[in-house]
């Protein structure tokens, strides 16, 4: 019916540019480079735009959802395992791919400024194209192994552009760090496919759905079991407790990688994962609390060492994790479609965020350091002014992005009974910290004197500021669509939340509280940052555990470093290696070798060192070995008799 | 074309043999040597193609047979036959052939006739035991492989090679000799060599029950040796460092795999049933054990040793899963690490033959010095922590899942432990070697990047890990069309989503 649309092309207009840039890059002229990595995502985004136009009744034709396309040679073919390619486009994929492609346009565009006098600027637009590939394949696919294939190459992906100045050591360990990190969620996501396998017979998504639509009274149990194997996997990718060390150090990429990869996209794969599985999510009230709990926990917990950090880029990637925390109890409590909501909304400014301290770097000549910026407002006032708005927006004002979605959120966890009241005081308490960790970011890069006087700040290119512009646009307005026109958009895919119990009232009432709680954080920030800029160290001053514990946030890092890996390094050195392989398997070995030296003196030439009689040695063995089993067959029956 | 079938595997095992006699003929001067063992394996590679090309699917059974009476008495027949379980190997085999010359060209300085000639001899004899399909010819050249391999890990070793020579020995040849005599019970106890009538009089439960267990456990000592399975690895790491790279390319897994694949659990069925948890034990055992050895190793030879100790024990864990797909998944990987290893080792020993070390310490930085190198190092160590699109995905995830599905989810759970720290440990190693500052060692040298004939088998090697990864189809439908044991023909049933699990022995309300 709607022969025009082709899923495939999504996928594989990136991967052609990744192609060509990766192979030839290093030897095509620079513009050719920058068309190539441009254009395509740019394709791709065209076909989704269509796509779009369609489905939202501006085109002629409309296509019916979901729109599934499968590759007639199939994948996987062994045995009773059937696994082929197939895609999927229904709503949910739909407002991905937009927010994919769309903001992955827009970045690929700001990096062609910023990355220009980069050595290695086609290796980057080669791995920026990678990224978009498997990205927009995971988000495409219609069954799990599908999905794993974009959900380990997206992590190729941010591994290579992570370490993407790969002689600096901390790159190189970023870069490797997040890779095994999230080989342990993934290594969640296998258990929870093959439990799919072991118990439905089959990882396409719309078949399990079916069968658990079949099945109305199977609850928890093993479903249990493979809703928290899958949220492992997500733990990983989308970086939450425990599993969220990885994200921090990531932020040793370009600030470009930073924007899209670890903050607009690939990190929001955890909560798209969750949304695409929501049907076994559903029967598992137990798994929802953890997802709820994981959300909550983390939102909290990464505000908090957002508090005090120093680097612009650390503090942006604290507030990812404490934002993608929002998405992870959005849905715990079964509110899918605000989760998908404040992926949106929050993929548009923290994108933005990202990008415009791009801008700001690219001003200071490669400052992150918070304590040595200031006065900025006026030398790069576009910047300034899109970041504001992205500062407004993440803190949750009305009537930018962030109030919408976030607020769809908290009333949505307010709704759910005792425990829903507690998860809405986090996600409260979360909005204050939030609200003033950026405005004091705000405070300390725009306003004030500047605090470093040898560098001269200047405005970025407009290939930098136009992208930095649409998502400013985005950010004030992308809120407006509504998040009841949002959920009536996806309820075909992930149901409704059970919001609509509540009141108009008290969806008011709660989003006057969260406004307030923003409104607290800001003048909190104003007062120590602008009023009594003494007055933040003497704080610091007044609580040295407190602020020691935030400072190295919570010494995570030095936990699991003291109790996973450096036991795993010393027990496989020492007890393995040394007590295991040479200690006992190589005594053993030599003991039998000491016994065949004994047995015969031959052995003793044999470490003459003398090759022609080492060689001649094995080759006459060999030969009498040889003629032995030539001897008559009266031989066969002399050993068949010492057999029986 | 009928004459060329019926004639092609014998074609296929004289090629090398031939090479090696000419070389062994004619002089050893310069680069002759060489040149001849690269045409010939070239050709021998260009004749196993033959097999798929002509292999119909349609038919069940061995394929280009061919049997002829060698030797009277002994009834010694020269049989040999290919199915879907050694199609692929034949054409592995044949593979890796040109990949160990080019690997030896410039590493092998002195005595290049003896060198090629005897790796020649080699190559014909790792294709005989997966042609051979009578025991005892088949013994003949399983021993055969083993003998050159001695010699030259003797004459070329690094280091110590004498003493991974003896090590390396002790842990073949003893265990071969408990293997010809119960090749030669067998053959008192039934008076055949032939591989499909034992099949038929072992299922017939004609043979003493308690002498059988013996000698099965008998055939499975010998290939466990030479897989090697945990704990029989230790002349591995040896072996690995000492040996030259061509051999230590082929050395470990392939001929053990396949022997357990055909003669173990294709003879013994029902010994191997009862064998199976241990041996299912043991993989995952070996497979943790490697992977946490290869994380603390110094020298990048004996990494790479661990590593293959972990990668086979999940193969050998996909074969004693006793299950179908866990089969498809045990050779497809076969293939896999075959192509995969043989382009580590490739890659490696360009890096010792350049900078003189294979101390992991010593590099560093070199992605901007030689990024060929690096570019191909990255992809390889890709395709081998199982990244998917790349060939070991499909392999472990066959292994993985048929394990978790249809044998133990416990050990199945523990085996995945491996993904992690395969890719730990891999990508510790890609950076130690590549990023960061630039080394002493590596700043010193002038840059050469890979050379031209390098770069022509690599990519292609790679192009290999990718077509593999993405459309395995091409491979399974051969594989799965194999002679298996009477126990294991036709395919396993998943189980169909019921409400009552007890298999998991998990709740269910």
């Amino acid at each position: 019916m709607n022969d025009s649309l082709h899923l495939w092309l999504i996928p594989l207009f990136p991967f052609a540019g990744f192609l060509l840039n990766g192979v030839l890059g290093s030897r095509l002229p620079k513009w050719l480079v920058t068309t190539i990595a441009l254009l395509t995502p740019l394709w791709s985004f065209a076909i989704v735009l269509s796509a779009a136009r369609g489905l939202l009744g501006f085109g002629a034709t409309l296509p019916s959802l979901p729109f599934v396309e499968t590759c007639p040679v199939g994948w996987i073919d062994a045995g009773a395992l059937h696994i082929g390619f197939s895609f999927v486009l229904d709503q949910l994929s739909l407002v991905m791919l937009l927010v994919v492609t769309g903001v992955g346009l827009l970045i690929h565009i700001y990096s062609v400024g910023y990355m220009a006098h980069e050595d290695g600027y086609w290796r980057f637009f080669s791995y920026m194209n990678l990224f978009m590939f498997f990205m927009t394949v995971l988000v495409l696919a219609g069954n799990a192994l599908v999905m794993f294939i974009g959900w380990e190459g997206v992590g190729l992906a941010s591994y290579l552009l992570i370490g993407f100045y790969f002689q600096k050591n901390s790159a190189a360990d970023a870069g490797k760090k997040a890779f095994i990190v999230n080989r342990i969620g993934d290594f969640g996501f296998l258990i929870g496919i093959f439990l799919l396998l072991a118990n439905f017979g089959t990882l396409t998504f719309s078949e399990i759905a079916a069968k658990l639509a079949a099945a109305p009274a199977w609850q928890g149990g093993v479903l249990t079991v493979i809703a928290l194997c899958l949220l492992v996997g997500a733990t990983g990718k989308s970086a939450q407790l425990p599993l969220y060390v990885w994200l921090p150090d990531a932020m040793e990429g370009p600030t470009p990688v930073s924007a899209l990869i670890h903050a607009a996209t690939m990190v929001t794969a955890g909560v798209y994962m969750i949304a695409r599985t929501h049907a076994i999510f559903d029967r598992s009230p137990f798994a929802l609390g953890i997802v709820a709990i994981v959300g909550a926990a983390t939102a909290l917990f990464a505000a908090t060492i957002g508090l005090v950090q120093n680097d612009i880029k650390r503090v942006l990637a604290y507030s990812t994790i404490s934002q993608l925390g929002y998405m992870f109890l959005a849905c715990g409590v079964a509110a899918y479609s605000a989760a998908i909501f404040h992926l949106m909304t929050h993929a548009f400014f923290k994108a933005l965020l990202f990008l415009a301290a791009g801008s700001v770097i690219h001003a200071l000549g490669g400052e992150q350091d918070l304590r040595k910026m200031g006065g900025l407002r006026k030398k790069i006032p576009v910047t300034f002014w899109t970041m504001t708005a992205a500062v407004f927006a993440i803190a949750g004002f009305f009537p930018f992005a962030g109030f919408f979605s976030k607020d769809a959120i908290l009333y949505a966890a307010f709704l759910q009974g005792p425990g829903g009241k507690i998860f809405w005081f986090a996600g409260v308490v979360t909005a204050l910290l939030t609200s003033f960790y950026m405005f004091r970011l705000w405070y300390l890069t725009f306003l004030g004197e500047s605090r470093s006087h040898d560098v001269h700040p200047h405005e970025s290119p407009w290939s930098m500021l136009a992208p930095l512009s649409i998502l400013a646009l985005l950010s004030i307005g992308g809120g407006w669509i509504g998040m009841g026109r949002f959920g009536t958009f996806l309820a075909p895919v992930v149901g409704t939340s059970a919001s609509e119990s509540g009141s108009t009232q008290l969806e008011i009432l709660l989003s006057i509280v969260a406004v307030a709680v923003a409104l607290l954080g800001w003048l909190i920030a104003d007062r120590l940052y602008r009023q009594r800029p003494e007055s933040a160290g003497n704080l610091a001053a007044a609580m040295p555990a407190g602020y020691k514990l935030l400072i190295n946030k919570y010494f995570v890092d030095e936990i699991y470093g003291y109790t996973v890996v450096k036991p795993l390094l010393a027990i496989s050195q020492y007890v393995l290696e040394w007590v295991v392989d040479v200690a006992i398997l190589g005594g053993a070995t030599w003991l039998l070798a000491g016994t065949a030296q004994f047995a015969g003196a031959i052995l003793q030439r044999w470490q003459s060192g003398n090759l022609r009689s080492y060689a001649a040695w094995l080759t006459l063995g060999a030969a009498v070995v040889l003629l032995f089993f030539l001897l008559p067959a009266t031989l066969g029956m002399h050993v068949s008799g010492m057999g029986r | 074309m009928t004459y060329l079938n019926e004639s092609i595997l014998t074609v296929i095992l004289l090629a090398p043999l031939a090479g090696a006699a000419l070389i062994a003929i004619l002089p050893d001067r310069g680069k002759l040597p060489a040149w001849i063992g690269l045409l010939t394996t070239l050709v021998t590679l260009g004749l196993t193609l033959h097999l798929p090309a002509h292999f119909v699917l349609s038919q069940h059974g061995f394929q280009f047979e061919t049997s002829r009476l060698w030797i009277e008495n002994p009834a010694i027949y020269y049989h040999v036959g290919v199915d879907g379980l050694s199609l692929w190997l034949v054409v592995l085999a044949g593979l890796l052939a040109p990949i160990g010359i080019v690997a030896s060209w410039n590493a092998i300085h002195q005595r290049r006739k003896i060198f090629y000639a005897l790796f020649l001899v080699q190559q014909t004899a790792m294709l005989g035991v997966f042609l051979s399909l009578d025991l005892m010819l088949y013994y003949g050249f399983w021993e055969l492989s083993l003998v050159p391999m001695a010699i030259l890990i003797a004459m070329y070793g690094r280091k110590d090679g004498s003493k991974a020579a003896l090590k390396f020995f002790l842990f073949t040849f003893i265990p071969s000799a408990p293997l010809l005599v119960a090749i030669l019970w067998l053959y008192a106890n039934t008076g055949t060599f032939n591989f499909a009538d034992l099949q038929i009089l072992i299922a017939s439960g004609g043979l003493p029950a308690g002498p059988l267990c013996w000698v099965a456990i008998a055939f499975l000592f010998a290939f466990a040796v030479k897989v090697p399975v945990f704990p029989l690895h230790g002349w591995l790491a040896d072996t690995f460092s000492e040996a030259p790279v061509a051999l230590a390319m082929v050395v470990a897994g392939k001929l053990g795999l396949y022997s357990m694949l055909r003669f173990h659990v294709g003879l013994f069925p029902v010994q191997a049933r009862a064998l199976a948890p241990w041996l299912v034990a043991l993989a995952v055992i070996g497979l943790l054990y490697g992977a946490c050895l290869a994380l603390v190793q110094r020298d990048f030879w004996r990494l790479l040793a661990f590593a293959a100790l972990s990668h086979l024990s999940l193969i050998t864990l996909g074969i004693y899963g006793l299950t179908f797909t866990g089969w498809d998944g045990a050779i497809y990987q076969i293939l896999n690490h075959g192509v995969v290893d043989g382009s580590l080792f490739l890659l490696l020993g360009i890096l010792e033959a350049r900078y003189g070390t294979s101390q992991i310490a010593c590099y560093g930085g070199l992605a901007a010095k030689v990024p060929q190198t690096a570019t191909l190092f990255v992809i390889t160590s890709l395709a081998m922590i199982g990244l998917p699109m790349l060939n070991g995905f499909v392999g472990e995830f066959l292994i993985l899942s048929s394990t978790f599905t249809g044998v133990n989810r416990g050990w199945a759970v523990a085996a995945t432990v491996g993904v992690i720290l395969g890719a730990a440990y891999m990508l510790w190693l890609v950076q130690r070697l590549f990023y960061g500052p630039q080394s002493p060692l590596a700043a010193d040298k002038p840059a050469s990047d890979l050379r031209l004939g390098e770069l022509l088998i690599l990519w292609p090697l790679v192009a290999l890990m990718l077509g593999m990864g993405v459309a395995p189809s091409i491979w399974l439908p051969t594989i799965e069309n194999r002679t298996g044991p009477p126990t294991l023909k036709g395919s396993i049933t998943l189980p169909q989503p019921s409400l009552s699990l007890a298999a998991s022995g998990e709740g269910q309300q």
